[in-house]
């Protein structure tokens, strides 16, 4: 079949009107501006309307365009190509590998094409299917190792039916373009395959079968593993306001959280932030695995001074990317910041096409998209049994911090964890800034949910008590209540908060946390003996300090039991006050 | 090459006009060629057919239907050499202090951005002298950051301050909506300062149209980049963004665009993005640092509410003083730790112990303050913005360290002060033995 083909009729923006001259148009195809007699521009047809008039959101610049340029259509839609190689790299929202850019130009000009994934890496495949054997789409035809897994080299997911393997590649090294096996349908069609394959973005991979989210996935942030857990194939969503720590949230589960890859799907945010993590995990090792922590990551970057309209496609690159992983029995994260940028793209583009607004101008579809894109996450048994996983953290910037906006609102219908961020908390050095008493997970904690309601109740009383203190004084409280608000504020301060720049103090795995919580029960459990507010308040100041200190010991260090005794000490001797006059 | 004049004008609007017309780029430059001669800019926004809309760089005022249009064949650009220190230029890029105007060496407006692989993690500190900048909120080579402050505020000459008193090796002033003093005031620091031979201004004033204004940032981020990329450290100023963005309200209203928040358009996240993404410590290269302005009322404004997401931090000015809570550097944490040992330390003790304080300010409206550390906390408050708050004192980093601790020392105990043991044991002086605070014991 002949692609079809057009010519610019109208140019606004991103948004440009195209004649469809011959051929017939797919509605979320893929086709080609040709400017300057030769950039090709990437575009997707986003509206086809009566006269043969097509409308594309065009991914690049387009200026420089003119009524009358050609444009090819594709037949094909928006796509990501799969197989190994993904991990470690950097791509822009569609895929293009950001180092291989660099060799060519410094900045990001139009129209250059490279590689999505590298074509020259020699991999060792050994097959796993032999010359006869029946084969159908998801089905194993071998492997390769990459970075820290073994990959599985599918049968292309899209293929129907039922298919006989004629030729398989012998053991040894192939690159992603060689042909690894020849198979033939049912009607004696024969078709060559290679180790990589493309898949449309907006298509959700089909799950062999579905499972519900159980499993807490440990992220080496406190208030997250003990209050506000996210699962392993759940979904979280962070708003908040700039400069209540958004970022360094996500930075800080990137690196610690016992995900097998990460996903990172920079979306319309600061390039230096990119920067950072790109420049910065290649030199850490993960102590999990001994190897460095690029190694399970993939970012992809459509940052905010990239041509907005494939802000949306960064997203759901990152996300069938993420699809992938999962089909090949791993635990996946993907952290998306900020699904709010991407929604302002839609806003755009819904602007330019003159669509009717819905409240604060975004189109009315945007609820829809948005859960959908969050149901793409999920616990999925595999056919030989494993169970893999992808989880989504999202983050939403709401206008002025204002969480009843569109984006939030349908962000908060359509995950299982909400992390609200707070400025009150920014603003007092309360890091996490996660609010203590609105946010929310519906996913099991690492601590019992008896325990997580002990806290919970700690944290309201002391809510309350700190009101009374604002209006009454310290001499407008009892003593009794006035202790209770010091256990809330010690709680806060030595468990809730971390010092994520802090190398030891920046993450606690399970067994610390247990050991930590025990040790805060401990002290909460146990009744005080002071008399005074200002000694009680000088009591829990050493508390704080001693146990700060004992939060920044290595588990394997010398003083850490002894740091630990002198908590266990401080605590005892007013608890015994009262005997012992 | 002879270009073709076009003279049917189908419309005139506030900013734009429609013509008809073949074989036109989008974004070309055009002129306006009037009925007595006289030209002025424009540039292609859209195309529909043979209809070609176009925004006026002078405003739509007094273009009649029998004015003619050519194209140009080019894109906006603007001059760019060495010549350019020490001169001012219009927000069209036509010089405005009688010297010649730059024909060579034209270089693109507003060009793609730079691909993330070339930036470098920032990591050099600019010492900037103010000691809310240097010791609370350090700024870093490359950082984006902007000024916010009610209208009224000293906040062009903070600006003006941090860029001359800083190393930077050239200094790109451009200015949207400055009142005609505001102008010379510029002007005149800069030559007080000695950095008139480094420094540009592209200057926008209340009399220029504001599709002027719309294009300073783009020029004088134009040319701050080109000098970036010869290796040079440069500043660039910009104040101030929230008339920028007023600007920008009006160019699209004009446009019957659909306004999403307050009338502004629903790019404006995306296109304040776009100008303050330049800013970058480029790889064997120089640097683009921006210092910009934003006035505002109410920081949940659509204007301070995009930048705050976009910029890496905030200075917030508020009754002449530099706020320690509102203000923000992103980029601090990958400098302050290689500075004095006790900078972090001493800085988040501070914080905290102002925080506690600001507690208690609420408290005594309620008149339940009376106990000593209260008392303590609130006389704190008062010697921190005397003796730091102020924008326009000097200080070294170094002093003004010192002056954390004698401010500590002066009104707590040491066990007080949350800060490590061993810190405390270096650095904590006794009262009377201070280095920097003059103390009145009241």
């Amino acid at each position: 079949m002949e692609n079809a083909k057009g010519k610019v009729v109208s140019v606004n923006e991103s948004l440009v009107g195209v004649e469809n001259t011959e051929g017939s148009v797919m509605n979320g195809e893929v086709a080609y501006i040709i400017i300057e007699g030769g950039k090709r521009l990437k575009s997707e047809v986003i509206d086809i309307k009566p006269g043969k008039l097509v409308y594309l959101q065009v991914f690049e610049d387009t200026s420089w365009m003119r009524v009358g340029d050609e444009v090819e259509f594709t037949g094909l839609p928006l796509s990501v190509k799969l197989g190994p190689g993904i991990l470690g790299t950097v791509t822009d929202g569609l895929q293009n590998p950001l180092y291989e850019l660099a060799k060519e130009e410094w900045f990001l000009e139009r129209g250059m094409v490279v590689d999505s994934l590298d074509t020259q890496t020699k991999w060792q495949f050994t097959p796993k299917v032999k010359k006869g054997d029946k084969v159908s789409g998801n089905s194993i035809l071998g492997t390769v190792p990459e970075k820290l897994f073994t990959h599985k080299i599918f049968v292309p997911f899209s293929l129907q039916g039922e298919y006989t393997v004629e030729t398989i590649a012998d053991e040894g090294e192939y690159t992603i373009t060689d042909t690894i096996a020849t198979v033939k349908d049912e009607a004696g069609k024969s078709m060559e395959l290679s180790m990589a394959f493309n898949w449309p973005v907006k298509q959700p991979m089909p799950f062999h079968q579905r499972s519900v989210p159980t499993e807490t996935l440990p992220t080496g942030m406190r208030i997250l593993d003990a209050l506000f857990p996210i699962a392993y194939g759940g979904t979280a969503c962070s708003p908040g306001p700039f400069g209540a720590g958004k970022t360094v949230l996500q930075h800080s589960i990137a690196k610690h959280s016992r995900a097998d890859v990460v996903i990172i799907a920079a979306c319309g945010e600061r390039a230096g932030e990119a920067v950072e993590v790109f420049k910065d995990f290649p030199e850490l090792i993960d102590p999990r695995t001994g190897k460095s922590l690029m190694d399970r990551t993939y970012i992809v970057g459509n940052t905010s001074s990239m041509p907005v309209a494939a802000r949306e496609a960064s997203v759901y690159m990152a996300t069938a990317v993420g699809e992938y992983y999962r089909k090949q029995g791993l635990d996946v994260l993907i952290l998306a910041d900020s699904t709010s940028r991407w929604a302002q793209a839609l806003r755009e583009t819904s602007g330019r096409k003159e669509e009717i607004p819905g409240p604060e101008a975004f189109p009315m579809y945007i609820s829809t998209l948005i859960s959908a894109f969050y149901d793409r996450a999920g616990v999925e048994l595999l056919p030989d049994g494993t169970k893999s996983s992808l989880s989504i953290i999202g983050t939403v910037s709401p206008a002025g911090g204002n969480f009843d906006e569109p984006v939030t609102q349908a962000t908060l219908l359509s995950t299982g964890a909400f992390l609200g961020l707070s400025r009150e908390l920014s603003d007092a050095r309360k890091y996490p800034a996660i609010d203590r008493i609105d946010s929310s997970s519906k996913y099991p904690s690492l601590i019992t949910t008896e325990e997580v309601q002990f806290l919970k109740e700690i944290l309201r009383e002391g809510k309350t008590t700190a009101s009374n203190l604002l209006l009454m004084g310290e001499r407008g409280i009892t003593n009794e209540a006035y202790i209770n608000y010091q256990k809330s504020e010690l709680l806060d301060a030595v468990f809730l908060q971390q010092n994520s720049f802090h190398p030891i103090d920046g993450v606690t795995n399970p067994d610390r946390l247990r050991m930590m919580f025990d040790m805060i029960k401990h002290i909460i459990d146990t009744p005080v003996h002071i008399d005074t507010k200002d000694d009680i308040r000088s009591h829990f100041n050493f508390l704080r300090q001693a146990f700060l200190d004992w939060n920044y010991l290595k588990l394997d260090d010398s003083k850490f039991e002894d740091q630990k005794a002198k908590i266990i000490n401080l605590v005892k001797q007013k608890a015994h006050a009262k005997e012992n006059v | 090459m002879l270009r073709k004049t076009y003279e049917n004008i189908d419309s005139i609007g506030r900013a734009i006009i429609t013509i008809e017309a073949k074989d036109v780029h989008n974004k070309e430059l055009a002129e306006v060629i009037y009925p007595d001669g006289k030209k002025a800019f424009a540039q292609v926004i859209a195309l529909n057919g043979n209809k070609v809309t176009l925004q006026l760089f002078g405003g739509g005022f007094g273009v009649s239907t029998n004015c003619k249009v050519r194209f140009l064949g080019h894109p906006v650009q603007v001059g760019f050499s060495d010549e350019m220190l020490g001169r001012v230029y219009s927000g069209n890029g036509q010089p405005i202090d009688g010297g010649p105007q730059l024909t060579s060496d034209m270089t693109r407006v507003a060009g793609p951005s730079i691909n993330p692989v070339k930036r470098l993690i920032p990591k050099n500190m600019i010492r900037t002298g103010v000691p809310m900048i240097d010791v609370f909120n350090t700024l870093v080579r490359s950082q984006k950051i902007p000024i916010f402050a009610r209208a009224g505020e000293p906040y062009n000459r903070l600006l003006a301050n941090v860029a001359t008193q800083t190393d930077a090796d050239v200094i790109i002033i451009g200015g949207v909506g400055l009142k005609y003093d505001e102008y010379h005031y510029f002007k005149e620091r800069i030559e007080e300062a000695g950095s008139k031979s480094k420094t540009i201004m592209f200057i926008h004033t209340h009399r220029d149209s504001i599709v002027e204004g719309l294009m300073v940032p783009d020029l004088a981020l134009a040319v701050g980049e080109r000098f970036a990329l010869q290796g040079k450290n440069v500043f660039v100023l910009l104040s101030d963004m929230t008339q920028w963005s007023d600007y920008l309200r009006q160019v699209a209203n004009a446009q019957d665009q659909i306004p999403a928040n307050q009338g502004y358009p629903g790019d404006l996240y995306s296109q304040l993005a776009s100008r303050y993404e330049k800013a970058a410590d480029i790889e064997g290269s120089g640097s683009l640092t921006i210092l910009g302005v934003t006035t505002m009322d109410d920081v949940t404004h659509p204007v301070p509410d995009n930048t705050g997401y976009i910029t890496e931090g905030q200075f917030f000015m508020k009754d002449g003083y530099l706020e320690l809570f509102g203000s923000l550097s992103r980029l601090k944490q990958q400098v302050n730790d290689k500075t004095r040992d006790d900078h972090r330390g001493i800085m988040n003790a501070m914080a905290r112990l102002l925080s506690e304080a600001e507690e208690r300010v609420k408290a005594q409206k309620f008149g339940s303050v009376k106990d000593d550390y209260s008392l303590r906390l609130l006389d704190y408050r008062k010697t921190f913005q005397r003796e730091l708050m102020d924008p326009f004192r000097y200080l070294e980093l170094e002093d003004a360290l010192d002056l954390c601790w004698d401010i500590l020392s002066n009104h707590f105990k040491k066990e007080e002060a949350g800060l490590a043991s061993e810190l405390v044991e270096k650095y904590w002086p006794e009262k009377g033995k201070f280095k920097i605070l003059k103390v009145e014991y009241a």
